[in-house]
């Protein structure tokens, strides 16, 4: 197979595309900017997994598909465990010399949402990190179950407005903190743990050819922004993205082997979190007096993350 | 396939994006394929616009920047050169105007009934749209 130029941007556009248009996904939507920049990130056979949530719901209607690659989805919480059966059946086949093709080499790479991560399905995601298999799970981080109308997951932050947990005169929204998944998912003693952003396509492209070269399990934290239940323009899906790495809302940094930590996007000129949380309609309601401390609480929750993230890059533990 | 209802889909079929053999589709540009009905390709979503983007070529610098943010595979781009918009598959979100880094765009959002080539004959010479920061 021939590798994937990613030396620019220039190069990298002469890929072709393995997902399909006319998918229902909302205009602006950014999974399918995510999805696109994992798919053209190699130029090996793939074969996909889907745990249920937007992107599963909008590419696979009935009697359509929008991937050109194997795809199977099966239920919420398995879609990592499909993806690591097809991957056991796959080195089973080959130790056994019944494979038809042996010496290709497929990715297996599956999409969950932060729901399908966070909650339903992590005790799945838990067990195939556990036994190890060579596979990449890629979450979908919009931050709430936007396909079922926009509850509160426990990847929700702090004074977010969501169906379940509605802003107003006695709440100011979801009241606890966002669950951090790269910790736990590098304590199961990952070999590769990265956060990834869609505007930071370079940075994303390099970690996910980098959690294919991998042997062993990879987990990708992507965080896609949601046009419909972040309430912002859909045009701005980019502006967005980029507010959240430049505020540090959204640091990136990868996790080598369970303990070494790299940061690999420092921005120029960091912008406070108000600007992040100004741009999106889930949080208007921290803009009254009444509220206003949420946001102070927030910037110096952020101000703690990154400065603990510069200190165990430092320390190398 | 497709003239079977969903209840009458047995039990580990398959729906196949291609019709014939494909051999590898990395290398295959969409033009190339052989799509099959059951690609969600072979349907438009151009009826949700209510906007359309409008490329004007000699404006382009061929960042590409339009074509990795794209969320609809929308941005025909060839041999490192972005030649056109697939008006099939857009859904009109406007993401690739506001990432169009050239004064004036190269691409611009018009009303979907607007005409294409009066839009183009009379393209703003500077800035005149408001554009937000990104």
């Amino acid at each position: 197979m021939s590798q994937v130029k990613t030396k620019n941007l220039k190069n990298f556009s002469t890929s072709a595309d393995r997902f399909e248009g006319s998918n229902l996904l909302c205009p602006g939507c950014a999974h399918s900017i995510i999805v696109r920049e994992v798919l053209n990130a190699t130029n090996d056979h793939l074969i996909l997994g889907a745990s249920t949530g937007c992107l599963e719901v909008c590419t696979a209607v009935y009697p359509h598909t929008s991937w050109d690659v194997s795809w199977i989805h099966i239920g919420f919480e398995n879609g990592s465990s499909a993806i690591a059966g097809a991957e056991a059946m796959h080195k089973a086949l080959k130790n056994k010399g019944r494979l038809k093709q042996p010496d290709l080499t497929p990715k297996f790479v599956t999409f969950g949402g932060d729901g399908a991560t966070y909650d339903i399905g992590f005790q799945w995601i838990s067990g195939c990190f556990e036994r190890g298999h060579n596979m990449m799970y890629v979450c979908l981080d919009n931050e709430v179950y936007a396909n079922t109308g926009g509850q509160r997951s426990s990847s929700t932050p702090i004074g977010a407005s969501a169906s379940t947990t509605p802003a107003g005169r006695i709440s100011y929204g979801e009241k606890r903190n966002k669950k951090d998944i790269m910790a736990i998912m590098a304590a199961h003693g990952a070999p590769y743990v990265a956060q990834v952003a869609p505007n930071k396509w370079r940075d994303m492209v390099a970690k996910v050819q980098k959690g294919f070269s991998i042997e062993g399990p990879v987990f990708i934290n992507a965080m896609s922004a949601c046009t419909t239940e972040w309430k912002f323009a859909p045009e701005d899906t980019i502006a967005i993205s980029d507010l959240a790495t430049e505020s540090l809302v959204f640091p990136l940094y990868e996790i080598i082997d369970g303990t070494k930590l790299n940061i690999t996007y420092r921005p120029k000129n960091v912008l406070p979190v108000r600007d992040y949380l100004g741009a999106q309609g889930r949080f208007k309601h921290l803009f009254t007096k009444q509220y206003e401390y949420i946001i102070d609480e927030w910037q110096s929750r952020v101000d703690a993350k990154w400065e603990y993230l510069q200190r165990r890059e430092d320390a190398c533990v | 396939m497709i003239e079977n209802g969903w209840n009458q889909f047995e039990i580990g079929s398959v729906l196949r994006p291609f019709s014939g053999e494909v051999s590898d589709v990395s290398v295959i540009q969409p033009e190339d394929r052989l799509y099959s009905a059951s690609n969600s390709f072979s349907v438009s979503v151009a009826d949700w616009r209510i906007e359309k983007p409008l490329f004007k070529k000699e404006l382009c610098i061929d960042c590409q920047f339009c074509w990795i943010y794209c969320p609809d595979m929308s941005i025909i781009s060839r041999d490192k050169k972005m030649i056109g918009v697939d008006y099939d598959h857009c859904k009109g979100c406007g993401i690739c105007v506001q990432v169009c880094p050239t004064t004036p765009k190269a691409l611009l959002m018009f009303p979907e009934q607007a005409d294409e080539e009066i839009e183009l004959a009379q393209w703003p010479k500077k800035e005149t749209q408001e554009t937000k920061e990104n």
